[in-house]
């Protein structure tokens, strides 16, 4: 579904990421883990097109996408991702659902409806007209994600998206992706978490001062750590 | 003493009569600055927006420039505009001096400059988040400025409404392009003035009163714009 | 300090500001000139802010001593008011009456207000109260003929500004000659009727009497005015503008007391040193 090949991506001045490869396929979640700083959301960012690469390509379903500005539109059309702190438009929380929805110019009905099913599979019934002020920290993060599902992506990119969230709620999104998951929904999520990453992901990728060291099945990652690096980052935060 | 109590209870009697004289000059001044502020947005929102979205060499000379002209002397508007106008300037043939119209004009230009600055400002007090999560919801670039702008609505309209402000109590452009005809270009201000050089001091204390007023409420709404609305 | 309250149209021509340099120097006092429309010269006395007043107006001078606000009243200068407007004269006027002229403008300003029309101060000012007395004296309500159409412009400006518009507008309208000549190079005006009893225009001072407000300065306001009746300030009154414009702005009121029909003790004589001392309420 999406590919990055030896992505490198530099701010001011300094590498943050160092020729990044990975592929994700139809209906596989990806998790990327890794230390603070090592260049996660830059990735997320690089594959959301929303930043371009200093070096590398990154392809979606198959095609380069990496310098054209309409190619990149209608890649960015096809994918979704929720941000480490999502921004909530200044509207009612219906509103802002539907947002994705309006602009691909959706009718008021269906996106009504539409926007009404999300919330409900996020746990937010009865929320449509909320504004966005008056949203906990965890009610944004899922107004987020209900925001980006509704516009049925073929790619999600989640950025410590149950980092706020109390473990109830987690679970429910967690089980939200899973099923998105199945569907053929592909996923790559950045996550602290290494104990959802275990849970949830088909695949692991871990990266660490810019490089992705190793990748594979969680088994693989969290069995058989092929570098100290690895092993030292899934002992420790793994508490073992 | 007794003439500012004496002067305020005659005021509020012409203004709870409807006297048609305050009236007339009341009307008149709502619509010269009424129309000056439209056409003002209509223009300086999207030289504002231009000015905001793109990068170029002399950007900041640029914002700094609109932000000096906040303070335009308003005389000194009024007589440049009044070159132009007047029979012997380059738009003497459309005898806009001494009309409403001419008037408009003055106005507008004088409150561009606050507008479009205060337009830029709000567009830059959207933080760069926003942009980024319309765009990651598939926002084309026009579908992206629009959300810009609608997530500063507020402080937009708060904009506008400062440049209506200033529009409707300014005095120097009204008065030198307008020349305060009874019945035809006299409004708010220049009519106070007058008022208060013949010492009617009652009629000068209604249309102050009125003055006041709108600019109250003017910044109350200025005020609720950016209060209520923000999180 | 010697509070001054006059007209614009005195003020405006830069008389008085030749006169207060030359004043401050001989008696070493700080004066203070404020200058509006004669309603508001007046009565800005009334209230006791000012020490003299020097306007032009006769009807207004007498109410503001009868009512014991002034003094006493001694003339000074005098000049005419004309009737000025487009050199091409749309309406005819030029070798009428001033009555003959008021009512030929108003008569054809109402058949066609777009090409003749009539600018007036509207402020209350002495030009403006000299305007209605000459629409009155050619047998018209003034009212009336403020409110008949679009041809009666009425400005709510100063002397110099309504001038500005008047020439804008190609108008006519009702000026002093000394403001003219001061604008008149800004103006595509002609001075069109300048002859006329009834277009005289009497230049007053007036002390403000101290049995009213005691603490005003009735001295030095005593000096002033007879400075201005002295031999220098009369010769002075008699050159201003010769230098600027090529001819004086105004006449001396000595030796003219009778054309300026101002009398006795009123025209040009100094008062006398005990004059604050003899003021009665």
């Amino acid at each position: 579904m999406i590919e990055a090949r030896g992505v490198w991506a530099r701010r001011g001045g300094t590498d943050i990421l160092k020729g990044v490869s990975l592929e994700v396929d139809e209906g596989e979640i990806l998790a990327v883990i890794g230390p603070t700083g090592s260049g996660k959301t830059t990735l997320l960012r690089l594959l959301n097109l929303l930043d371009h690469p200093d070096g590398g390509k990154v392809l979606f379903d198959g095609t380069d996408v990496s310098k054209d500005e309409r190619s990149r539109f209608s890649a960015r059309r096809r994918m979704a991702m929720v941000f480490q702190k999502p921004t909530i438009f200044n509207l009612t929380v219906e509103k802002n659902v539907s947002y994705g929805l309006r602009i691909r110019g959706v009718s008021g009905q269906a996106r009504r409806d539409r926007s009404r099913a999300a919330l409900r599979d996020v746990g937010l019934s009865g929320y449509e007209n909320r504004r966005a002020f008056s949203l906990s920290g965890g009610e944004a993060q899922r107004v987020a994600l209900a925001r980006a599902l509704v516009t049925e992506p073929e790619l999600l990119l989640l950025d410590e998206a149950t980092a706020n969230l109390d473990p109830r709620t987690a679970e429910t999104i967690e089980d939200l992706i899973r099923r998105a998951g199945g569907d053929g929904l592909s996923v790559v999520m950045a996550t602290h978490d290494l104990d959802q990453a275990r849970r949830l992901s088909d695949s692991v990728a871990v990266l660490v001062g810019g490089e992705m060291v190793q990748m594979g099945s969680p088994d693989d990652i969290f069995e058989r750590p092929e570098s100290d690096v690895v092993a030292r980052f899934v002992r420790a935060r793994s508490g073992w | 003493m007794d003439e500012i109590a004496a002067g305020l209870v005659r005021a509020a009697e012409m203004i709870l009569a409807l006297d048609p004289t305050v009236v007339e000059i009341t009307t008149k001044s709502l619509a010269i600055a009424l129309t000056s502020t439209a056409i003002a947005a209509i223009l300086t929102v999207p030289i504002g927006g231009l000015i905001h979205f793109h990068n170029f060499r002399g950007k900041r000379v640029v914002v700094n420039l609109i932000q000096t002209l906040y303070s335009l002397p308003t005389v000194t508007v009024g007589l440049v505009v009044f070159l132009l106008l007047s029979r012997s300037g380059p738009l003497g043939s459309f005898g806009l001096l001494f009309t409403p119209w001419g008037m408009v004009i003055g106005q507008t230009i004088l409150i561009m400059p606050i507008i479009t600055g205060l337009t830029i400002a709000a567009l830059s007090g959207v933080g760069p988040a926003v942009r980024d999560t319309a765009v990651s919801l598939g926002a084309s670039k026009f579908q992206a400025i629009f959300t810009i702008m609608a997530e500063a609505r507020a402080a937009m309209l708060a904009a506008v409404l400062l440049g209506f402000g200033r529009a409707l109590s300014e005095v120097g452009v009204a008065m030198m392009i307008g020349g305060n005809i009874r019945g035809y270009t006299r409004v708010l201000t220049t009519a106070i003035a007058l008022e208060t050089s013949r010492g009617d001091v009652e009629l000068s204390m209604a249309l102050g009163i009125i003055l006041i007023s709108i600019s109250l409420i003017v910044n109350l709404l200025v005020n609720r714009a950016q209060g209520n609305w923000w999180s | 300090m010697l509070r001054i309250s006059t007209t614009t149209s005195l003020y405006d021509t830069g008389l008085l500001d030749e006169i207060e340099d030359i004043f401050e120097g001989l008696y070493n006092v700080d004066v203070q000139i404020v200058s509006g429309g004669t309603g508001i010269a007046i009565e800005r006395a009334e209230k006791g802010d000012a020490d003299l007043i020097l306007v032009h107006d006769l009807a207004r001078e007498r109410k503001f001593i009868e009512e014991g606000y002034g003094l006493s009243r001694t003339c000074f200068a005098y000049n005419y008011f004309i009737i000025v407007g487009p050199e091409a004269d749309p309406a005819g006027i030029k070798e009428m009456n001033v009555s003959e002229a008021m009512k030929t403008i108003m008569e054809q300003g109402i058949a066609d207000p777009d090409k003749i029309k009539f600018v007036s101060r509207g402020d209350d000012s002495g030009t403006h109260a000299r305007e209605k007395l000459l629409w009155d004296r050619a047998g018209f309500n003034y009212t009336e003929v403020a409110t008949s159409g679009r041809w009666y412009v009425e400005a709510g400006q100063p002397m110099g500004q309504t001038l500005l518009m008047t020439s804008e507008m190609r108008g006519y309208t009702l000026c002093d000659t000394s403001t003219f000549a001061a604008y008149r190079s800004d103006l595509d005006l002609v001075p069109l009727i300048e002859e006329g009893d009834d277009l005289l225009n009497v230049y007053a001072a007036i002390p403000v009497n101290p049995a009213v407000y005691p603490e005003t300065n009735c001295e030095m306001a005593r000096n002033f005015v007879n400075y201005l009746v002295s031999d220098e300030g009369q010769s002075l009154i008699a050159e201003y503008g010769t230098e600027t414009i090529g001819k004086p702005l105004f006449n001396p009121a000595r030796g003219n007391c009778d054309l300026i029909g101002c009398s006795g003790d009123e025209c040009s004589v100094p008062l006398a040193d005990d004059r604050c001392n003899m003021a009665e309420a």
